[in-house]
């Protein structure tokens, strides 16, 4: 027999679930419609997103004639992975069913496997373009992985734990402490995100001028139902990457553990406010960044990303020399 | 009273330096200038005796300190800087005949040399850490310019050198000094006390052993690129040669003796602290390697200045090892080897200089025949090389003989080093001055005569002092050792 | 309780100071090099503010004001005329490469940290970690000293090496006795002073302002 607690916990787990998968859409369609603010343009409206997608699975797919079985499932696991990882991060409440899964180095792994069925199924087809964006991606990834890595070893050696919820509870629900080194660690890991969601300075997810473009170098040849799938899933990618910069740096108004027998009928209202604060203001930044930087050569994003590595480390360093 | 003679000191360079920075480009500056060096002397004088007959003194709310020690070393400075001044006035007026020279850089020079001997005088008698650092990076700042006197490539390229090496080797001692505060403030308390050396040399034991060597090691560090120990040295020839001769005198003569100055206060402190010979251990291994690598180094100049620039570093070294070694003799051998080569490698810049001014040029190969131009800056030249490289009877062969007998005691392994150094040293330099000497000539008359009682004053000295060492000065120099630790 | 908030303050403003000394050392441009230097002197002076207020030490209420003054206006203000004077507005060239130097950077870091970490475990009071942190900074100064090519960023870098002593000594230990801390904003102002000089002999001598062009006195 299941206690009324974990059915409950059962319940906000399929509730968050549900809510990131329908939310990832709107917040790209809030960070697009940002930009256009800030480029001075009208903008498609929040909700462009849901449309796109809307359109495309109206469309019949067509399939490149080379195509084998991995190119077809690709975009399957593509929104697999980051609906899963999008779900079990905390963001409303630390104690669900899923928690004990959310670990930072699983996630790792997660988006590690996503993008290597991405690259080979960009080669699959064997277009040149579908090549050069993987290269591009393993380039830029291979750069960014270990700074995330160190991201989260500077948060985990506060919490001593390498699970996100227990992170998340130690940062939010502890005595008010400034840590220098999560400070080092929020800006790698804003260079991270940039890096890894295909964003500006690294890629620009607005075009298709060959000679710089990554992300949309890889999903050239996907159409219809495919594509719609590999675009909500790298909404879910962003979702689950300012997620993850919520719950380690701004934890706070998450509900507590314990929250949902007691009082989830305040706590949780509450921490989902906050989160749709944090969110429209996250996507706000996102959006006012790309703005301000200007696309670099992707011969610099080594350098770019080393700088995210440097800082993670640098934050590890701190937080060994002042223990905070 | 000591307030009064030790203002007397300090104030008669700061007024000269005023009045020079007025009246620099008049033609009675450089005899203004020999007279201020003279009244600082004489200041000296009198402070040394007032040490000597009531033994270690402080001033001005103890910010100043004088012993046995830092009193022979202020007696020193104010000498040489007072013949070098003697020195440098035909000096500088041939050079300014030969055009090298203006009146405004005179004007600078003059006053810089005021103040550069204000300077080097605070940084020996302040009894601050704090300030020594101060007064040894306003000691850089004077010379700075001085040295690009001429303004040629070289020479801005010397003083620049000069300039950032010294500036990050200081910047390095500043942080030494910071952590010597931070191990002393534990134990002093906050403020003014805890930089003043004698009450950190009351409490030593009581100080952090652990932050005391790292203070120690960012202290030699930096003191020791202004000594020129190997492999700090590189500014040093450089800055030696490109430099107006009186400039590579005082340089060479007294500026490396008041770095040393400053490390050993702190080597008293740190070995006190730690129990340890873990400072002379550092200083006889800084020591050794830069008498080793200056003595490998002199056979491959060209430049006679440079030549004798290298031979400053090795000397440094070995007084810097003779100090790493510690005990009554090593320390008493090192003091009386820091005042031999004081006044024996002026002496040799003095005649250097008017050799230089002779031949037209600094490159050994074209300086020929010295003893037939001139028999004065020939014999001079001649006797002042004797004497560095440590012949019988001048006095360096006194200090060296006793350095390494005591290295051959306490260190062997260190004697077929230190012995094979001096070795290559003396075939070195002697191989070189000997054609300067003798040989055929090329030079040309001067416009003024040289300037050569301070070179044979200063060899005479230390002549004097190798055949006999009057006993009150030994006496001296063993208390000084004695303070020191030895 | 305040004491510990202000030790996290100055935490803070250590691990900026580093993070400053790193952007330097990742700098490319010369004015911007000179607008974080300006950054790096008002973190400084924050700092030595809040240590004051802190530990209620009047006389580094002096110290903050003299660094705001000097480091933030003055010095930057100086170096500004200096490049507009001399009309050099280059980037800054190096030595060796930019990712190679910020690798050589996290190596010193991490010396430095080592050497500091039993002094660290020493102290009890506000102290703790500083030193490494000062340390860190002026080797990574001294670093920037060392791979740059150019006269002003060398400059920049002695002074930036300055601001990580002079944290050090206020921050790290309760500020030096005022007359020694006096007698270092002396030489360090003299010091830009003759700094500004020699840009001119140099460039009158060499045409240029690259250091490269003085590598003649070498021991063949």
């Amino acid at each position: 027999m299941m206690t009324t607690e974990q059915t409950l916990g059962i319940l906000f787990q399929i509730y968050q679930s549900l809510l990131v998968v329908l939310l990832a859409p709107l917040l790209t369609g809030w960070v697009n419609q940002c930009r256009a603010w800030l480029q001075n343009r009208s903008g498609p409206g929040v909700m462009q997103p849901y449309r796109t997608l809307r359109k495309l699975f109206h469309k019949d797919a067509v399939m490149a004639y080379n195509a084998s079985l991995l190119f077809r499932i690709t975009p399957y696991i593509l929104f697999g992975c980051m609906w899963l990882a999008a779900a079990i991060i905390p963001i409303i409440a630390v104690d669900l069913p899923f928690s004990p899964a959310a670990d930072v180095i699983a996630l790792v792994g997660v988006f590690a496997l996503a993008r290597v069925f991405i690259s080979l199924a960009a080669m699959d087809i064997g277009t040149a373009f579908g090549t050069l964006g993987a290269r591009r991606e393993m380039l830029v990834s291979f750069l960014a992985e270990p700074a995330l890595l160190m991201v989260f070893f500077t948060a985990s050696l506060i919490s001593h734990s390498t699970q996100l919820p227990r992170i998340v509870d130690a940062l939010a629900h502890h005595q008010f402490v400034l840590y220098p080194s999560l400070a080092f660690a929020g800006l790698a890991f804003v260079i991270v995100l940039l890096a890894e969601n295909a964003r500006i300075p690294v890629d620009n997810p607005s075009t298709h001028l060959e000679l710089t473009m990554i992300h949309e170098a890889m999903i050239l040849e996907y159409s219809a139902r495919h594509l719609a799938l590999v675009e909500w899933a790298s909404s879910l990618k962003l979702f689950a990457y300012i997620s993850i910069g919520i719950a380690l740096f701004v934890p706070y108004g998450i509900a507590e553990v314990g929250a949902m027998v007691g009082n989830w009928g305040s706590a949780l209202p509450l921490a989902i406010i906050a989160l749709l604060v944090k969110l429209i203001l996250a996507g706000a930044a996102l959006a006012l960044l790309e703005a301000l930087l200007a696309k670099m050569r992707i011969f610099r994003a080594p350098e770019f990303l080393g700088t995210a590595f440097l800082l993670a480390v640098l934050g590890l360093l701190i937080h060994f020399l002042l223990g905070a | 009273m000591i307030d009064l003679q030790l203002m007397a000191l300090l104030l008669t360079p700061l007024t000269g330096g005023l009045l020079l920075a007025a009246f620099g480009s008049r033609s009675w500056a450089a005899e203004l200038n020999s007279l201020m060096s003279f009244c600082t002397f004489i200041a000296a004088v009198v402070l040394t005796m007032r040490v000597i007959d009531s033994g270690p003194q402080v001033a001005f709310n103890e910010q100043f300190f004088i012993d046995q020690f830092n009193v022979f070393l202020v007696a020193l400075t104010a000498f040489v800087a007072f013949t070098t001044s003697l020195f440098s006035r035909p000096y500088m007026r041939i050079e300014q005949h030969h055009g090298k020279l203006t009146t405004q850089m005179l004007h600078l020079y003059y006053s810089m040399y005021q103040l550069f001997t204000l300077a080097m005088l605070t940084a020996l008698t302040s009894n601050n850490m704090g300030i020594i650092w101060v007064s040894m990076e306003a000691a850089t700042l004077t010379t700075v310019l001085l040295v690009s006197l001429y303004r040629t490539p070289a020479s801005i390229e010397a003083a620049w050198k000069y300039f950032i090496l010294c500036g990050v080797g200081i910047a390095l001692a500043l942080f030494g000094t910071i952590l010597l505060y931070f191990a002393a403030e534990r134990v002093l308390g906050e403020g003014g006390t805890a930089l003043l050396w004698t009450h950190l040399n009351q409490v030593k034991g009581g100080l952090e052993p652990t932050v005391l060597k790292l203070a120690f090691v960012f202290l030699l560090v930096g003191y020791g690129t202004k000594i020129g120990l190997v492999p700090l040295h590189s500014w040093l020839p450089d800055a030696h040669a490109e430099g107006p001769t009186p400039v590579s005198a005082v340089l060479s003569g007294l500026l490396l003796n008041v770095a040393l100055c400053a490390v050993m206060r702190s080597k008293v402190l740190v070995d006190g602290s730690l129990g340890t010979h873990f400072a002379g251990n550092l200083m006889m291994g800084f020591g050794l390697l830069s008498v080793v690598v200056a003595a490998l180094f002199l056979s491959r100049q060209k430049d006679i200045k440079r030549m004798f620039a290298y031979s400053s570093i090795e000397h440094m070294g070995l007084v810097t090892f003779a100090f790493g070694m510690g005990g009554p003799v090593a320390t008493f051998a090192a003091m009386l080897h820091m005042t031999m080569h004081s006044l024996t490698k002026s002496a040799i810049f003095f005649a250097v200089g008017h050799a230089v001014q002779k031949a037209g040029t600094q490159q050994m190969e074209n300086i020929r025949g010295m003893l037939q131009v001139s028999p004065t800056v020939g014999w001079g030249l001649m006797l002042g090389t004797l004497a560095i490289l440590g012949m019988p009877p001048f006095g360096i062969f006194a200090s060296e003989f006793l350095i390494i007998t005591t290295a051959m005691h306490d260190y062997p392994w260190t004697t077929p080093f230190l012995l094979i150094a001096l070795g290559i040293a003396f075939a070195a330099i002697f191989g070189k001055v000997q054609p300067i000497v003798f040989g055929e000539t090329t030079a040309r008359r001067l416009p003024h005569q040289p300037a050569l009682i301070p070179v044979f004053a200063h060899l005479l000295l230390v002549l004097i002092l190798g055949l006999y060492m009057p006993p009150y000065l030994a006496d001296w120099y063993r208390q000084a050792a004695a303070l020191l630790g030895g | 309780m305040p004491i510990s908030y202000s030790i996290q303050i100055i935490n803070l403003l250590a691990s900026m100071l580093l993070l400053i000394a790193f952007a330097m050392l990742s700098q490319r441009r010369i004015l911007s090099l000179i607008n974080l230097f300006a950054w790096q002197g008002l973190v400084l002076s924050l700092s030595t503010f809040v240590v004051a207020y802190s530990t209620d030490q009047h006389h580094l209420y002096y110290s903050a004001g003299l660094t705001l003054l000097l480091k933030v206006m003055v010095l930057p203000w100086l170096l500004h005329r200096l490049i507009r004077k001399l009309n050099v507005k280059w980037d800054v060239e190096t030595l060796i490469n930019i990712p190679t130097t910020m690798l050589v950077g996290i190596g010193l870091v991490i010396f430095a940290f080592n050497l500091a970490a039993p002094i660290s475990q020493l102290s009890e009071s506000i102290t703790r970690g500083l030193i490494g942190i000062a340390l860190a900074s002026v080797l990574l100064s001294l670093l920037m000293m060392l791979t740059r090519r150019k006269a002003v960023p060398q400059v920049v870098g002695f002074l930036a090496m300055e601001n990580g002593l002079f944290f050090a000594a206020t921050s790290a230990t309760h500020g030096m006795p005022l007359v020694v801390e006096l007698g270092i904003a002396l030489d360090v102002l003299v010091a830009t002073f003759i700094f500004g000089i020699f840009f001119f002999q140099i460039r009158e001598t060499f045409d240029s302002l690259d250091i490269t062009n003085m590598e003649k006195l070498k021991d063949d």
